[in-house]
């Protein structure tokens, strides 16, 4: 029976947090921080010809001022990964050219902020100004190169060939695609757009930087990868790792979209050259024009099935766009299919591949769904249209040809996230509950396809199932370390990375779990480079399995050091000796944990008990779900209202689980911005348009009516207390659920997000022309 | 620099400063109240939210200036009370709280609209909390939270 795993439990940092105690990065500057500010281009290509920083440095309270000239050239990727990074070593500090409207041209510290932005102002840069590639379509082999540098490269080989503005390409096949398709009843051909989507998480991007009184650089970052970050400051400004610490305090929200190091590297260059404590705070014209956002994607899918409805063939060509620097290219990629197409493991033949290309436009990184979302609405909005032409029940033809429980695809051997890919066995799989417990949460059987409301509008349901991942395998690694004070209270140093999803909570709970102790005599402290054990980050739903896994074996061992050191105390053996948590005991004989401890800090056999261990997994057990939507269309204008969604998802066990409602809903919320609300816009000339919260327009309350979450009862064994992961797939159904209730509604296929009442509009009179004609 | 007179969470505060700083630097950064967020600088999120003379107000977008003479109350304030005991509690049990950066402009905003309204509908909460962006929840546990912070808190507002 477990206690304190799958237990109602409020999030250990949010007391603290809602009272606004200092937390979080700027929270924590120095008070007399020098302020860095960065001067940005207006251009979306040009080459620096000259920076005159004279005038600015004169200006009293400058410190300093950084331009490409006070940089070696070392390339780096700012994509926080494992090491070697599957992106391109395609970004230096500073460099001679602007690749993107909002790129960085040259810093500057100063006392204050205001001095700092005059200063900007003082800079005097004479570019020449270059031709851009906007337009992904148009950018393979273009006879524009957005990258030319010599120095730049591929850490091992992802298909990277810079002289035709690709920043990593890939391609896979299962059977014969062509062949398969050939002997196909029916087969479906079509071209799905995706946008980019920009994460908004509350909290902008910032850094801070001091010398410490041993002379060692401590940044603290609001990151998702501290030891990535401390890896890629230290390779970019060739300092010693060892001489750099990188603390991640409470973090507002991440997404993907601090993946990666942005002001990290100037800031600690600017504090390395003063001796003085710097910060960055990005503004939230930073956070959108000059950080990362979603990779826009062209899907060419083909589907190839039988008269009965048995899926046989998926052929996907895939362009996607990394905008100025190849962050997370070539890995946000093959998720799009690793992620998505093992959903229909029993077709014969699977195709896979394409190019992901330069533009100059804002950077694509990691963001939450990492690629899945974009396929699964391309796949999941395809496959509703193959029922349709099939005339065949979009939720039978599903529960026909997903996968299942103790089923496999070969996909997951092929395609892992930049390398090969790991076989493994659905041991968890409760897609077919899902979808049954959906049907009856959106009432399906009375709604499907639609009602005519009899005032012009007109409602319908969609659905689509969805899969994630847990981790990467053999490659994500955490560790935990457990030490045991006198009083018999607990530390859980861990590495892995709080940013608001709550997993100091969680992973307290797996430790309490294993010790049987209260989780409120476990304090946890995260993501320290110092003092806590390494774990890659936040990041490809690996927490809960990954570094659950860590700290569940180290508590395990940390058990077994208790019973030990209680059996010598009691002098009896350690068979038969166990502890429950409050005491040790063998027979009649028992010592509390509480005298145990005090016992070895100070009276006898005195010693320190500290248990740690890591974890890496051999597989990667996807949590599952399938999504319902209903939607209100206005036949008039092409307004769409979401009236209901419903998701069950399969996440194994839910530790907390409040908190993983908690990912689901805010995972669905924005999905459903994706596929409503968010378009990131730019002008013709480059410029994003949609740079402000009041351009670029999440969801708010009011958008939001009815978002019902359920879990299905599931145990994965290979997870802690049968955890799976679950910080992405919330997202990953809305964009094809909604679409296919719109179709369902009024007969209007979506084929490119966001929708808009326009393209509904438009969809809608060229049916009702066709039908005139008819 | 004008010498700008306020009540700030119940202490009269006199502070020698430009009359056009932000009301949101000069609390955090001349009187150390990091309970007031900057999300986005422009109005939009309500991360910087507090209350001047009981409305909510974007303290991004106040010239210090122009808090001369009035009653301010942040987060680092009304945490004190029992009003916010009772807040506190129900965001607490409803699971509201994820990262954590929009909720002290969120408590803030929840006392301003329960202060008017002691006794709100699902709807009037959306309504009143819609200039207040949260990025990690689905809204859902905020808005119950809401809800059951107005039942507890019955005869406190």
């Amino acid at each position: 029976m477990m206690k304190y795993v799958n237990y109602e439990r409020p999030s250990i940092d949010g007391k603290g947090l809602m009272m606004g105690k200092p937390g979080y990065t700027d929270d924590l500057a120095e008070q007399n921080s020098l302020i860095v500010k960065v001067l940005r281009s207006p251009h979306a290509f040009a080459r620096i010809k000259s920076i005159d920083k004279s005038k600015a440095e004169a200006l009293e309270g400058v410190e300093l001022v950084l331009t490409h000239e006070d940089f070696k050239r070392i390339p780096v990727t700012r994509a926080g990964q494992g090491y070697p990074e599957p992106s391109p070593h395609d970004k230096f500090v500073l460099d001679n050219y602007v690749r993107h409207v909002g790129d960085e041209v040259a810093a500057v510290a100063a006392r204050d902020k205001e001095t700092a932005e005059k200063a900007l102002e003082l800079l005097v840069v004479d570019y020449e100004v270059l031709e851009p590639v906007l337009d992904f379509e148009k950018a393979y082999e273009n006879e524009v190169i957005i990258h030319d540098e010599p120095e730049i490269h591929e850490m091992f080989p992802i298909g990277f060939e810079p002289k035709k503005n690709v920043a990593a390409s890939y391609l896979m096949h299962i059977g014969d695609v062509e062949k398969s398709l050939k002997e196909c009843d029916t087969v479906t051909e079509t071209t799905f757009y995706t946008q980019a989507q920009a994460h908004v998480m509350m909290e902008p991007h910032t850094v801070n930087a001091r010398i410490d009184y041993q002379g060692r650089l401590v940044l603290y970052s609001s990151t998702q990868t501290p030891f990535h970050t401390r890896r890629i400051v230290a390779q970019a400004l060739e300092y010693p790792m060892s001489k750099i610490r990188v603390i991640k305090p409470r973090v507002g929200g991440g997404f993907g979209g601090k993946q990666c190091v942005h002001g990290e590297m100037l800031v600690s260059a600017v504090t390395l050259r003063t001796g003085k404590p710097s910060k960055m705070v990005y503004t939230r014209q930073e956070v959108f024009e000059s950080t990362f956002s979603r990779h826009p994607m062209r899907f060419d899918i083909k589907l190839g099935a039988m008269k009965d409805g048995t899926l046989k063939a998926i052929d996907v060509e895939v362009l996607s766009d990394t905008g100025a620097y190849g962050e997370h290219a070539l890995t946000v990629f093959m998720v799009a299919g690793s992620k998505v197409f093992p959903l229909y493991n029993k077709v014969d033949s699977v195709r896979f591949g394409g190019k992901v290309v330069y533009t100059n436009r804002t950077p694509a990184g990691a963001f939450r769904g990492y690629g899945a979302i974009q396929g699964n609405y391309a796949l999941e909005s395809a496959v509703d249209i193959l029922c349709d032409k099939l005339k065949v029940d979009p939720v039978e033809f599903r529960q026909k040809n997903m996968i299942r429980e103790g089923e496999t695809s070969p996909i997951f051997e092929i395609m892992g996230e930049g390398t090969e890919g790991i076989a493994m066995t659905m041991e968890t799989c409760k897609l077919d509950y899902c979808v049954k417990r959906g049907m009856e949460l959106i009432d399906w059987k009375n709604k499907y396809p639609r009602k005519d409301m009899g005032n012009g509008k007109v409602r319908g349901v969609g659905m689509a199932i969805a899969m994630q991942g847990s981790g990467i395998p053999y490659i994500d690694m955490g560790s935990a370390l457990i030490k045991l004070n006198d009083d018999g209270f607990f530390n859980l140093l861990v590495g892995a990375t709080d940013i608001g999803q709550g997993s100091d909570t969680i992973l307290a709970q797996i430790a309490a779990e294993s010790l049987r102790v209260h989780p409120d005599e476990i304090v946890v402290y995260s993501s320290d480079s110092d003092l806590t054990p390494f774990d890659v980050g936040a990041y490809a739903s690996s927490t809960t399995y990954v570094s659950g896994n860590a700290v569940k074996r180290a508590a395990d061992r940390m058990k077994q050091m208790i019973i030990e050191e209680g059996a010598l105390a009691l002098k009896v053996p350690v068979e038969g000796t166990d502890f429950d948590g409050m005491t040790i005991s063998h027979g009649d004989k028992s010592i509390s944990l509480k005298d145990l401890s005090n016992r070895l800090y100070y009276n006898e056999d005195q010693k320190q008990l500290v248990a740690v261990d890591s974890y890496v997994g051999t597989k990667s057990p996807p949590p599952f779900m399938a999504g319902f939507a209903e939607v209100e269309v206005d036949t008039e204008t092409g307004h769409v209202e979401l009236i209901d969604y419903a998701a069950v998802v399969d996440c194994g066990t839910t530790i907390s689980p409040n908190l993983a409602k908690g990912q689901v809903e805010g995972g669905l919320v924005q999905g459903i911005g994706m596929t409503l609300y968010e378009d990131v816009v730019y002008s013709k000339t480059g410029k994003m348009i949609t740079n402000s919260m009041m351009t670029y327009r999440i969801p708010t309350r009011k958008e939001i009516r009815s978002l019902k979450v359920e879990f299905a009862d599931s145990y994965e064994t290979s997870g802690p207390y049968g955890a799976k992961s679950v910080g992405e797939i919330g997202i990953d159904s809305p964009p094809a659920a909604i679409t296919n209730a719109i179709f369902n509604a009024v007969g209007v296929r979506i084929k490119s997000l966001p929708v808009t009442g326009e393209k509904i509009l438009t969809g809608i009179q060229k049916s009702r022309q066709k039908g005139e004609k008819q | 620099m004008t010498e700008i007179e306020f009540v700030l969470n119940g202490k009269n505060v006199t502070i020698d400063v430009d009359p056009t700083k932000r009301l949101l630097d000069v609390l955090r950064e001349d009187f150390g109240l990091t309970g007031v967020k900057e999300g986005c600088g422009e109005g939009e999120c309500g991360a910087c939210s507090v209350l001047v003379n009981h409305e909510i107000v974007s303290s991004c977008l106040m010239p210090v200036g122009n808090a001369m003479g009035k009653d301010i109350v942040t987060i680092d304030g009304f945490s004190k009370t029992e009003r916010y005991r009772v807040i506190h509690g129900a965001y607490e049990d409803e699971g509201a709280v994820q990262c954590g950066f929009c909720i002290p402009g969120m408590v803030i905003a929840t006392e301003s609209l329960l202060n008017k309204n002691p006794d709100p509908t699902e709807d009037e909460i959306k309504d009143a909390l819609s200039g207040n962006l949260c990025r990690c929840t689905g809204y859902n546990m905020i808005v119950s939270a809401v809800l059951r912070a107005a039942e507890r808190g019955k005869g406190l507002w």
